[in-house]
């Protein structure tokens, strides 16, 4: 078995989630974690959905900010795949898409404040560099053949118009309707840095123990994703991109005064700022090094390494509650809602939940991250195992199980958690802000110390260190052979 | 200039020859019909002629090269792009003037599938497929036609209504066939391949089909 180097990598990614284990600080310091834990769930199932008006407010303005960031990102991705061959426009998307929406989100509060374009430029900046990535490959899969056929002197428009769009048109569809979702996602979650969307009352009603209220909010949540299908329709569209502007909010004005001095003063290192010059900036550097970005980095590639088994065993155990060839449809129902449960939830949501529940420590996040993308791979996987087709007398429950599925779906199943990855690392990083102390914890205080020059270079670590995982995690997809469309 | 007079074709495909160096000279008027073995070379030469005489010509590739997604009419219209605006081409897509509709329906009625106007491609059968790439084909107006197995999935009398269609709209053709009674009745000459090489270049008046034989 460990000749196959599938097996083989799948062992060396567990024994360093071992020995991070080690390392970790995962001990639950919460005095009373089940009663929290017992009382949370009562309040789930006692939802409150008449509280107050700020449940139906968060849930508009939640959906607000998800259509314009979305809409805006899609808009310039889509510009930016027609020219992603160009090494600039790669390295330029690369590098927008490895700073989470939070991240930008707390830089843009510093210069515009709690003005609605912080929470759209948010959204629709890193988003940006991901449509133009996975446009671009969709773009790519079209069939050449067709434009090489067209008469001579046929315009490029025309011709993109005829040959590219059409073939690849239910492929860029699906993925930006995917993409809707995830900025409902992160439109919720914008609201823990104080935008006002759904995270910001979820916070308010945790922080005062209403958990009837946060359950509603979240239920309602729930059955916004879920229902997508029915309200997001083509002919609709146009008619929430056009009014979603509208619901954005007031928030407060923009000081340009205060975008001027972000840029001229706050983010220039303050031994430049206090003309000590390049003398004076190693020092400074080293000591931002060792005193923050190095144990930062650390505790974030720990905590990933470990959220990511965690998230594979999580997918393995998770697919058959969905497949076909395992339990009846009443177990499959059950299976759904789960699975539906756990990949709709932020993981920051999640992270937050438990982190109230259990105290901080690393193992909040663990849980949250391997439930949410534990339950996205094992959605993905499950349905996958419904098309296999078995023989007739094939082996039934647990020799099923093993002898005729996983190692059937074993591949694509590494190839969708290594794709995951990175995704995985970028929200280690951003969790830090609950206050686990991964990079997001060293930016969140040095923003809160009013050091931006120091948080500036914190967050273009995060950046680099996600950069690196995406490539690592592609050198492994490629040596094994491993292929994905990105639809996860 | 519907004609053309090549030399030097040749082509490798991992490191091994499939066709030439061969030259050929097609004058204006001529149909030329291309036999032979399947693998003889048949499509890498008439691939190989297309890049050399540019895009002036009609291609219909054995793969179509058709956009599944669009409907007939928009790759029938396909074939006239570069005669229209940018913005003309646009609104076509969204909605096509009724002008180019009658055309286009006019072209599909004489390959009798006229109520196929509005039909996705990709929901066509095969040989109603290979009729949208050869209307395509013929709704370009070059005087010069370069089809690979243009007629391979369709019926007996439509293969004829067909090959009659190509020869009236095209002046000049290269057609590559692998059955010998149609080359023989619609082209006035053929060129047999055999391993990459030109092995048979006669009028079809002087043959018959078991001069063809020996070359599969």
């Amino acid at each position: 078995m460990f000749s196959s180097p599938t097996v083989r990598t799948s062992f060396i990614f567990l024994a360093i989630a071992i020995a991070g284990l080690a390392f970790a600080d995962i001990a639950i310091t919460a005095a009373n974690p089940w009663k929290d834990l017992g009382r949370f769930f009562l309040g789930v199932v006692t939802p409150d959905f008449f509280s107050s008006e700020g449940v139906a407010t968060a849930l508009l303005r939640t959906v607000a900010f998800a259509f314009v960031g979305v809409a805006l990102g899609s808009i310039c991705g889509f510009l930016l795949s027609l020219v992603y061959r160009n090494v600039v426009v790669r390295t330029f998307c690369a590098f927008i898409r490895a700073i989470h929406e939070l991240f930008w989100a707390l830089i843009f509060l510093q210069f515009f404040g709690f003005h609605p374009l912080t929470g759209v430029l948010a959204i629709a900046i890193p988003y940006s560099g991901i449509f133009a990535k996975v446009y671009s490959e969709i773009l790519d899969e079209t069939d050449p053949t067709p434009g090489r056929l067209l008469p001579p002197g046929t315009g490029v428009v025309s011709a993109f118009l005829y040959t590219r769009i059409p073939d690849c048109w239910v492929q860029l569809r699906t993925y930006t309707a995917y993409r809707l979702e995830c900025g409902l996602r992160s439109s919720a979650i914008l609201g823990f840095v104080g935008l006002p969307t759904l995270g910001f009352y979820l916070e308010s009603a945790f922080s005062q123990g209403h958990y009837s209220e946060a359950g509603a909010m979240l239920i309602l949540f729930y059955v916004l994703i879920a229902t997508m299908p029915l309200w997001v329709k083509p002919r609709l569209l146009p008619v929430y991109i056009v009014g979603a502007p509208f619901f954005l909010g007031d928030g407060l004005p923009i000081v340009w005064g205060n975008v001027a001095r972000f840029f001229s003063e706050d983010i220039v290192p303050s031994p430049i700022r206090n003309g000590e010059g390049i003398s004076g900036l190693l020092p400074w550097l080293n000591d931002v090094m060792v005193t923050e970005a190095l144990p930062g980095i650390w505790n974030t590639v720990v905590l990933t390494q470990i959220a990511l088994v965690a998230t594979g065993i999580i997918a393995l155990l998770a697919f058959p509650l969905i497949s076909t060839h395992f339990g009846g449809p009443v177990r499959r129902t059950g299976g759904h809602v789960f699975l539906v449960i756990a990949r709709s939830t932020p993981e920051y949501i999640l992270a937050y939940i438990l982190l109230q529940l259990w105290g901080p420590s690393m193992l909040p996040a663990i849980v949250a991250l391997a439930l949410h993308n534990g339950g996205i791979i094992g959605h993905l996987i499950g349905r996958q195992t419904s098309t296999i087709r078995l023989r007739p007398d094939a082996a039934t429950g647990i020799n099923r199980y093993t002898y005729e599925l996983v190692p059937r779906v074993y591949r694509s199943f590494l190839a969708f958690l290594f794709y995951r990855w990175e995704i995985i690392m970028r929200e280690t990083a951003i969790l830090g802000i609950l206050g686990i102390y991964t990079l997001g914890f060293y930016v969140d205080s040095a923003i809160q110390n009013i050091q931006f020059d120091r948080a500036m270079v914190l967050i273009i670590i995060t950046a680099l260190l996600n950069i690196g995982v995406d490539i690592l995690g592609r050198y492994i997809r490629r040596k094994l052979a491993l292929q994905t469309m990105p639809t996860c | 200039m519907s004609g053309f007079d090549l030399t030097g074709l040749s082509a490798s495909f991992g490191g091994e020859r499939v066709i030439g160096p061969l030259s050929m000279n097609v004058e204006e008027g001529d149909r030329v019909g291309l036999v032979g073995r399947s693998g003889a070379g048949k499509s890498t030469l008439i691939s190989l002629i297309h890049q050399q005489v540019g895009r002036d010509s009609s291609l219909v590739p054995q793969d179509l090269g058709l956009v599944s997604a669009l409907p007939v009419f928009h790759n029938v219209f396909m074939g006239q792009l570069d005669a229209h605006s940018t913005w003309y081409n646009t609104l076509t897509l969204i909605r096509p003037f009724r002008r180019d509709a009658s055309s286009v329906r006019g072209l599909l009625k004489e390959l009798s599938m006229p109520e196929k106007i509005w039909v996705p491609t990709a929901s066509l059968s095969g040989g109603q497929r290979q009729r949208v790439a050869i209307a395509r084909a013929v709704f370009r107006q070059s005087p010069l036609l370069l089809a690979d197995e243009p007629v391979s999935a369709l019926d007996g009398p439509m293969a004829h209504l067909i090959m009659k269609l190509l020869r009236d709209r095209f002046n000049t053709s290269v057609i590559a066939l692998h059955d010998v009674e149609l080359a023989l009745q619609y082209c006035t000459r053929i060129i047999g391949i055999q391993d990459g090489q030109i092995a048979l270049d006669e009028p079809s008046k002087r043959l018959n089909p078991a001069d063809i034989t020996p070359l599969y």
